[in-house]
């Protein structure tokens, strides 16, 4: 197995072993090894050695302005290209504020390599400067850490670091290397091996538990692929498709997973979940087979547990097998590599279908297709010809088209990001899907331009989300990473708003920014050498976004002015059963039992 | 079927600094309460082990297992049923005793196998070994003479048989290479 991409860079210094260096050159040189190209980061006195050599290094350091922003950044390149993301800290401040990142990493499953630096080792647990025991405030947020303090330790630290981080379910693990360990000479070598004698990851499925979940597949009238964000970390869309298409079964994609199988294709239904869309709701509720492949029964799928898709029977399929089971009772559980799972899956099915042993689901699928038709995705425009954000977001995904990669702050904007774009290639939707990180979106657009520099980055980004990690314009400007913003501006934390609205009898308690006022977004942008833009017209929003479509030198954010009392539909409240599911206010869906 | 008991988990983990707070931090924010836990070292200098009494549902006990395995350092987990394993405390017990009472509460200490590591002119300080149950009987005949202070041991368990846990964990484990 490859500790990710190890070949070394033509720039990068000769990987000379067992020669005497400082802890700070070995760490730079063991990062090299670890085919690392970019690191997001900003230095301070513990860090200090380990910039001088970074100096000299191929590797690109990319000085942010929050360590927040260097977080969510490794992130963003993680989740566009599939590689590890990696960030760098000093101790105390600057590692914590990498931790809502890190937890963010955790959650969403994101390959995230932290480093930082730490006091002394003479000085740990002295309440020194600038002293946070990191190791202990991250145990709970990352899938492993580790605290350095021989620098004999740093090769093989770096390198177990990148194998944990990015096999078995990808997740982030910190490296706290005490200066005095930066600072000592020692000698470098990169390990033939590691030993990690608790870490097996499994990815090979296992091939009984295969056959009978192919047998509940062909036995099943209402099937539907729960598909989550583990099929694009395993990179398994392509085959997702042949799964989907060999058998006809519908598909529903979580908020983790969209791109993951193609919006325009038929058999999708949409996201499920609490702002779903009625099919893949309905979809779930109704089934009487789940084959789940890579999610993982959130609360924001499920609703209500105990009422969830109370006839189906459950195929669970994750690398994880902590998360088989946990919500949801299991029929058949699978732990392996998604994309595995599915390939395996996939032939099975095509055995049983040559006995002339296939699923009849024709039933259903007319079902699902009168539902999707009578129940689509869609919004009131308001009344005095404002501009909704609905439309403002439907028009940003089909003039930037389906190449474009999308990021997104949490919130209302984020729902409709979800549900207004078209998206049809895996890694091109970029959320905080898990966490729920308000200002994930400018920094995670940085990284993923960073990583993916051809592709258009879009981070559609809430007034609220903005003004939290906004300062990283700085970084994109100074770096030359032309992103594009797109602030949905409802004056408002819209998403609380809503719940105001409809649980707090419109008692707007705290949710006001007045962002239409304070602060001007456009001279914002101006501020940080990006382009700024306005808009608060439904005629001129194809033409500002041509105009930013245009700009590729600098970045452009386009303060798009939106009314404010626009909502989420659907929705089922939380808590509540995704039978209550309501299509817009006090609407709910008539799904016609009869007809199945 | 679900029943809340107490389940006895031995748990071998690389011998690392911080992994018991890795561990006891795991318990606390899922929600799962530890009843017992002993730690020390195994005939393998790199692994200690770890012995958890927890009280759970059977379903979360697989939980905990599972999310237990997720710590890269637990390299494995095995839990012990009572029937198939002995599982010993150990208590130190300061026991009022004076000229008038010390007999009684030497015989007791006899009857119990236990044995007396000091001695005062009014208490004697009693080391006794067991299984739980012998623990608390062993208190009960004490607390009528008064006990003035107590410490206990957590469980540590043991499969009983032949076979053993760690040697075949070792053995499961080849190292992961870094070239291709």
């Amino acid at each position: 197995m490859t500790i990710q991409d190890s070949t070394p860079k033509p720039s990068a210094p000769a990987p000379a072993q067992d020669e005497t260096i400082t802890g700070a050159q070995s760490l730079v040189r063991s990062l090299e090894h670890a085919g690392v190209d970019t690191i997001f980061g900003i230095p301070g006195g513990c860090i200090l050695p380990a910039y001088d050599p970074l100096f000299d290094s191929s590797i690109r350091h990319i000085l942010v302005r929050h360590e927040q922003g260097a977080g969510h950044a490794a992130q963003g390149y993680a989740a566009a290209t599939g590689k590890v993301g990696v960030c760098m800290a000093t101790s105390g401040p600057g590692a914590t504020n990498l931790v809502t990142p890190i937890a963010d990493a955790h959650m969403d499953s994101v390959p995230l390599v932290a480093i930082t630096g730490q006091v002394g080792a003479s000085q740990i647990g002295t309440d020194a400067f600038q002293e946070a025991d990191i190791r202990g405030i991250t145990m709970p947020v990352t899938k492993h850490n580790y605290l350095v303090t021989d620098p004999a330790d740093i090769p093989a630290t770096i390198a177990e670091a990148f194998y944990i981080a990015s096999t078995g379910r990808p997740g982030p693990v910190l490296v706290d290397i005490a200066k005095s360990a930066l600072v000592a000479t020692t000698e470098f070598r990169w390990p033939e091996q590691l030993h990690l004698p608790g870490y097996r990851p499994v990815t090979k499925p296992h091939a009984k538990q295969v056959r009978e979940a192919a047998r509940l597949v062909v036995e099943a009238r209402k099937p539907v692929l729960y598909v989550g964000g583990g099929t694009i970390r395993a990179r398994a869309s392509e085959e997702l498709r042949r799964l989907a298409e060999r058998t006809g079964i519908p598909v529903v994609t979580t908020l983790m997973a969209r791109g993951a199988f193609p919006d325009s294709h038929p058999q999708h239904l949409g996201m499920p979940g609490m702002h779903g869309s009625v099919a893949a709701v309905a979809g779930l509720q109704k089934s009487d087979l789940i084959v789940s492949l890579g999610a993982r029964f959130d609360d924001r799928v499920t609703g209500n547990l105990e009422t969830f898709a109370p006839g189906a029977k459950v195929v669970h399929a994750d690398i994880d097998p902590a998360e088989i089971g946990k919500n949801r009772a299991v029929d058949v559980p699978i732990v392996g590599d998604v994309k595995q799972v599915i390939d395996e899956l996939d032939e099975a099915i095509e055995a049983l279908h040559q006995h002339g042993e296939a699923g009849d689901y024709e039933g259903w699928t007319a079902f699902l297709a009168g539902v999707k038709d009578r129940y689509p995705l869609g919004y009131d425009e308001p009344d005095d010809g404002s501009l909704s954000p609905q439309y403002v977001i439907e028009r940003l995904g089909a003039i930037s088209g389906p190449e474009t990669i999308f990021t997104s702050g949490v919130g209302q904007h984020q729902m409709w990001a979800a549900q207004f774009i078209s998206y049809e290639h895996p890694h091109t939707w970029l959320n905080s899907g898990g966490l729920g990180t308000m200002g994930y979106g400018v920094p995670s657009a940085m990284g993923a331009k960073v990583g993916r520099p051809d592709a258009t980055v879009w981070a559609i980004d809430g007034d609220g989300c903005f003004q939290m990690t906004n300062q990283e314009l700085a970084t994109c400007t100074i770096e030359g990473i032309p992103v594009k913003i797109a602030v949905i501006n409802n004056e408002s934390l819209g998403m609380v708003r809503q719940w105001q609205t409809l649980f707090y009898d419109g008692r707007y308690s705290s949710t006001d920014l007045q962002s239409k006022r304070v602060p001007d977004f456009v001279k914002l942008a101006e501020a940080y050498g990006a382009v700024g833009l306005s808009c608060d017209d439904p005629a001129d929003v194809d033409a500002t976004i041509a105009k930013a479509m245009e700009i590729n030198d600098v970045p452009v954010v386009i303060d798009f002015r939106v009314h404010r009392d626009a909502m989420v539909w659907p929705m089922v409240a939380a808590g509540a059963s995704n039978d209550e599911i309501k299509y817009a206010r006090d609407l709910a869906p008539d799904f016609e039992e009869d007809d199945l | 079927m679900t029943s809340t008991e107490s389940h006895t988990l031995s748990v071998l983990v690389e011998n690392q600094p911080g992994v018991l707070a890795r561990i006891a931090g795991l318990f606390s924010r899922r929600g799962y309460n530890i009843e017992s836990l002993a730690v020390g070292p195994t005939e393998h200098a790199e692994i200690s082990r770890m012995t958890i009494v927890v009280n759970v549902e059977d379903s979360p006990l697989e939980q905990v297992t599972k999310q237990l395995n997720k710590l890269v350092e637990v390299i494995k987990i095995v839990e012990l049923e009572p029937r198939d394993s002995v599982e010993r405390e150990l208590m130190l017990v300061k026991v009022r005793a004076d000229a008038a009472s010390r007999g009684q509460v030497l015989d007791a200490i006899q009857l119990f196998r236990a044995k007396v590591v000091d001695i005062a002119v009014d208490a004697v300080t009693v080391q006794v070994t067991g299984n739980s149950d012998k623990l608390a009987d062993f208190l009960r005949i004490m607390e009528p003479f008064g006990v003035r202070e107590l410490v206990q041991s957590g469980v540590i368990a043991i499969g009983r048989g032949s076979r053993s846990i760690s040697e075949r964990s070792l053995k499961a484990a080849p190292p992961v290479s870094t070239t291709a």
